[in-house]
């Protein structure tokens, strides 16, 4: 399955969106979700299926203003 | 005492976090300023570098309230999408909700702005809108439920300071019991105290501080100039007058000419 994760095409073979972020390497990391510009709460990810073509963000705290 | 959505604040001098020379140096920013509050945004993290970690492990080593902010949004769905990750992941209400609207000035688009202060505000966040002075915007951000408001100071990153001292002044004048806090523009600590000296509850900044050549002082400069201005407003500045009056006594002066 090709997803967008955070702009870059990647080929992942997971179903789910908690799935996934193991297998991109995230682990325990403290990060938000929104999948097509929708946000996917935590308690969530582990029923959230995730199809060809979407398009993930995975957010993480940063210096801001 | 400074209180926002029924949190009290020791210090007036809110404070981002970007631009710092290094990490260590962010810290000694904080720790010299006191500051009370930190901005903090939401960034594309990667599985590989996991670079997002250690900032969130030095900002909570801070001990400061944490404003996530909704930093280059353009529309109400961006705002509103990322104010519910950064509630997520920052465990906060507070939102610092900036909906730009133009490039060259990062002057913030009030009509989304307003938008989405209503469905944010229905949704139970507690919101520190990025405003203009302008007052009609003002009464429509506190109708969409906001109460604090956070008009500039001149345009983000531009240190200029107050460019619109008048329309500062209306809104305090407007808005006597709303937290107003100057966010963004300011350059110079004195930019600083003229805002608390107008009658302002707070000030946000960050680019003064980060891009100073020494930036833990500058951020204590800001914290001193804040709290003499707030001191200023509360003792009840003098009246300007248009001609000089003696200050000295001028009953029992000697006759010598």
């Amino acid at each position: 399955m090709k997803i967008r994760i955070n702009g870059q095409l990647e080929d992942i073979d997971a179903d789910s969106l908690d799935a996934a972020l193991q297998l991109l390497g995230y682990g325990d990391a403290k990060v938000a979700t929104a999948v097509n510009g929708e946000f996917v709460p935590e308690d969530n990810r582990a029923k959230y299926i995730l199809h060809d073509g979407d398009r993930l963000e995975v957010l993480a705290p940063m210096q801001g203003g | 005492m400074l209180e926002f959505y029924g949190t009290k604040l020791k210090n007036p001098l809110m404070l981002g976090t970007a631009q710092y020379p290094s990490p260590a140096i962010l810290a000694d920013a904080f720790i010299r300023s006191e500051a009370s509050v930190a901005t903090v945004s939401l960034r594309r993290e990667s599985g590989n570098e996991l670079a997002g970690q250690d900032f969130w492990k030095l900002i909570q080593e801070l001990n400061v309230h944490i404003l996530p902010n909704t930093a280059g949004c353009h529309t109400v769905k961006e705002a509103v999408t990322t104010a519910h990750m950064a509630r997520e992941l920052f465990k906060t209400k507070w939102i610092k909700l900036e909906v730009i609207g133009e490039e060259d000035t990062l002057q913030p688009d009030v009509f989304r702005l307003v938008e989405a202060a209503r469905i944010l505000s229905e949704d139970g966040f507690q919101l520190f809108p990025y405003t203009t002075e302008d007052l009609v915007v003002a009464d429509r951000l506190l109708e969409a439920g906001c109460e604090v408001l956070m008009p500039w100071g001149a345009p983000i990153g531009s240190g200029m300071g107050l460019n619109n001292v008048f329309g500062l002044r209306s809104m305090r004048a407007h808005f006597p019991d709303t937290p107003l806090v100057v966010d963004a523009g300011l350059g110079l600590p004195s930019h600083a105290a003229a805002a608390m000296e107008l009658g302002f509850d707070a000030i946000l900044l960050n680019s003064a501080v980060a891009k100073a050549g020494d930036p833990a002082a500058m951020a204590e400069a800001f914290s001193k100039a804040a709290i003499a201005g707030q001191t200023a407003y509360e003792a009840d500045p003098m009246e300007k007058l248009d001609m000089a009056e003696p200050s000295t006594p001028v009953i029992g002066k000697a006759f010598l000419s």
